[in-house]
């Protein structure tokens, strides 16, 4: 992973229109985002959000506190300092036939990757792990054909996160405080 | 008991303070409006434009500092608040801009008069509704006013789709509101405000440089303390000027392009800048490489987003500026920066920058100067923009706070006449000049009947110089004044005055400028001065666009200087 990634971990609540009102916020900034990745988290109403910023060409603070200006952004950290696990899920179908199957069944086994569909003339690998792992089965694949690529993109938490709302990272005392 | 939406809206605005709405009617508003003649405290105001309705509003919350409303019907309506909006947007105007919409099964189908206008407004408002249904109205009302007048402050609109408007439901208007993502931090940090307090206690050269913040949070004594203990110089923005008297020794004026030139020596020449409620704006930092080389910056802001945005910074403390004033207040020293302040004395006097060059013609300097005087300096000056609102800003002498109103972040000509009509309806009690270019006035000039309807005496006056003047500049100075577009034929103002029933004179010489003012202010309802000044006449000093401020332009042809007699604190 290069250095100028960021990661940033949003809790936002699950709002209509909160995708929009960040992405609107990207694009009228100017601000490069390598990925994002939405799910539910832990808590009911709030989902959790996972920004990669390329901190060469982006100020990475500003991306934070201006996410964090968003009302319906709850709280905003960016993790990249911390002890972390970043993972990306991968679906890759890729051509196959019967003089190359075997080959590629063997190079999956070594990834830990799966085969989640199997067709007379292209296999379907799932894997899981970070970019670099992600990126080096790419690499060895491409030699059969790649047919098509879908990646989710980040996900990421610090290791040990201690409760719900705490978390590590940077983050704005702006959403720590109560408000007086 | 049950209400309709349009009662809730209505009981919510009474409950939230509101005395005043600028709107415009429309087929979705029928049942709002309909709703009004139950609610006589809340004073609705017809606008000939809705853009007037948004300025008028905004124009309003800053001659206040309560939070102004407008109201637009569907599509159209909406969509001539967008610039409005805008202009509070950048300005930090608290503002709540209500919208119809089409009644809810017909969003989404490109109905009649439907347009998206909470898409349309997303990165310029602080946060927007779409009302989903009648019980969440009272809630999000309440979210919206709180939203829009705390932290710093800005627009917030709510769209209301018409069936919304015609349901009931019981009505509760919540006691408190719960946004968990919105807790601006008031306090600033002690750790970082003892930092601050040192660099101010170790400062030779220090300059305060204030901005709008100082007028939002109502910190006009705290500063002046901070001023006057440390003894540090104060210099504000655009938007900040009225939050220090001008007439003060330690007052220095606006900085920026068209700051005065002193001014933008002190804080070239500053070892600590202490940056009060501002945010670094391009146009009063110039080239932000070569912005104040010397010095360290504290940055006070509630705004943490502002923090490092565009130059760097020392000591940021984000919080809320009189809070933090206060807090530096109780730990700085009292000090003396004798020979500091004699330098920038020195540097007024060699560089006076606001004097009046003697000229057989009408100048726009003098014409503002005299407003000033025969006003004893106690109107609330409203401007357009372009050259009429810099000399506003440099020509007259502001010493209360919120008493020049000016658009600063948008730069939005057309600005000047309903910003005036909210700030008379705000401010009953005072004058209200409306500075305008005859170019910008002739873009809302509509508001005339707005102002006669409903009875507003603002006094106009507009320079008229038969140009877009502060572009004829641009043209005049670096595109060897080939004049496109500018020259611009205006109606007879006197004519359109008449016609829409207002008392006006027309004023070609120097002579005549005190008589009119006068008769403008012994009038007791509007009244409109059609100054016809030099026409060529350009802004000094002025920093040239990319330049840095110590690159500034002045006057060619010095005159005497006139700056007047300043009192001592
Ligand atoms: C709505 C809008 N359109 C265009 C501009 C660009 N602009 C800035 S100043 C100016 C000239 C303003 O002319 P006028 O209102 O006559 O004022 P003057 O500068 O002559 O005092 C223009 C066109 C603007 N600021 N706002």
């Amino acid at each position: 992973m290069a250095a100028t990634k960021h990661t940033l971990v949003a809790l936002v609540e699950d709002k209509p229109g909160v995708l929009n009102r960040m992405a609107s916020l990207f694009r009228r900034r100017g601000f490069n985002i390598e990925s994002i990745a939405v799910g539910h988290s832990e808590l009911p109403h709030l989902s959790r959000m996972t920004i990669v910023v390329d901190g060469a060409t982006t100020m990475v603070e500003q991306v934070r506190k201006q996410l964090d200006k968003v009302v319906d952004v709850v709280k905003v950290s960016d993790i990249s300092g911390d002890d972390m696990i970043a993972r990306e899920l991968a679906l890759i179908k890729v051509y196959a036939t019967s003089a190359t199957r075997s080959e590629i069944i063997e190079i999956v086994d070594i990834f830990r990757a799966n085969i989640v569909d199997v067709s007379p003339d292209s296999l379907t690998i799932e894997v899981t792990g970070d970019e670099d792992k992600v990126n080096s089965l790419l690499n060895l694949l491409r030699g059969f054909g790649i047919k098509e690529i879908t990646r989710t993109g980040r996900v990421a938490m610090s290791r040990g996160t201690p409760g719900p709302l705490a978390g590590g990272g940077r983050t704005s005392r702006a959403k720590e405080r109560k408000s007086s | 008991m049950k209400m309709s939406g349009a009662q809730i809206l209505c009981e919510s605005m009474v409950k939230e303070g509101v005395e005043v709405i600028f709107g415009f009617t429309g087929g979705v508003l029928l049942p709002l409006y309909d709703t009004f003649p139950q609610y006589p405290q809340l004073r609705h105001i017809l606008v000939r434009h809705e853009q007037g309705a948004a300025h008028a509003a905004d124009g309003y919350a800053r001659a206040t500092g309560k939070v102004g409303v407008c109201l637009a019907t569907s599509g159209p309506g909406a969509t001539n608040l967008v610039t409005g909006i805008a202009n509070a947007y950048l300005d930090s105007s608290p503002m709540v801009a209500i919208t119809g919409q089409v009644a809810r099964p017909f969003i989404g189908r490109d109905a009649f008069q439907e347009i998206d206008i909470t898409g349309i407004t997303l990165p310029i408002t602080k946060h927007n509704y779409l009302v989903p249904d009648t019980g969440s109205l009272a809630r999000i009302v309440k979210e919206a006013f709180h939203l829009a007048r705390s932290g710093r402050p800005g627009p917030v609109l709510i769209d209301i789709p018409r069936d919304v408007f015609v349901d009931e439901v019981e009505f509760h208007y919540p006691a408190r509101v719960n946004l968990p993502g919105y807790k601006p931090t008031l306090e600033g940090h002690p750790a970082q405000v003892r930092k601050a307090v040192k660099l101010i206690n170790e400062a030779h050269q220090p300059v305060i440089i204030a901005g709008r913040g100082v007028i939002i949070s109502g910190a006009y004594d705290e500063l002046k303390y901070l001023a006057e203990t440390a003894q540090v110089p104060v210099i504000t923005t655009l938007l900040g000027i009225g939050c220090f008297p001008e007439s003060h020794v330690l007052s220095f004026g606006m900085l920026g392009m068209h700051g005065m030139a002193y001014a933008n020596m002190a804080v070239s020449a500053a070892d600590l800048i202490v940056a009060i409620g501002m945010r670094f704006d391009d146009r009063a930092t110039a080239r932000t490489s070569a912005f104040a080389p010397h010095a360290r910056i504290i940055h006070i802001d509630i705004d943490p987003a502002e923090i490092g945005k565009n130059v760097r910074v020392d000591v940021p403390i984000v919080g809320d500026v009189k809070l933090v004033l206060k807090a530096l207040n109780e730990l700085v020293i009292s000090s003396e920066h004798v020979a500091w302040v004699r330098q920038l004395d020195d540097w007024r006097q060699e560089h006076p920058s606001v004097e009046i060059r003697d000229s057989e013609g009408l100048l726009p300097q003098f014409v503002i100067r005299k407003i000033y005087e025969v006003t004893g300096g106690e109107a609330i000056v409203v401007t357009g923009v372009g050259q009429n609102q810099m000399w506003a800003a440099q020509h007259y002498w502001y010493n209360r706070p919120a008493s020049l109103i000016s658009s600063g972040g948008l730069g939005t000509m057309g600005f000047e006449l309903p910003a005036a009509m909210g700030a008379k309806v705000g401010r009953p009690e005072d004058t209200v000049w409306c500075i305008a270019g005859d170019g910008g006035f002739q873009m809302t000039i509509q508001e005339l009947a707005t102002i006669v309807q409903e009875k507003i005496a603002v006094k106009v006056a507009i320079l008229n110089n038969g140009y877009l003047g502060m572009v004829r500049q641009w043209q005049e100075m670096f595109y060897q004044r080939r004049y496109v577009a500018t020259p611009l034929s205006g109606p007879d103002f006197i004519k359109i005055a008449d016609a829409y029933g207002i008392p006006a004179l027309r004023v070609t010489r120097r002579e005549e400028v005190v008589p009119a003012v006068e008769q403008a202010m012994a009038e007791a309802g509007p009244f409109i001065i059609d100054f016809k000044i030099e026409p060529e006449e350009n802004v000094y000093p002025m920093v040239p666009p990319g330049a840095a401020v110590a690159e500034v332009l002045e006057e060619p042809e010095k005159g005497v200087a006139v700056w007047p007699r300043r009192s001592t604190p």
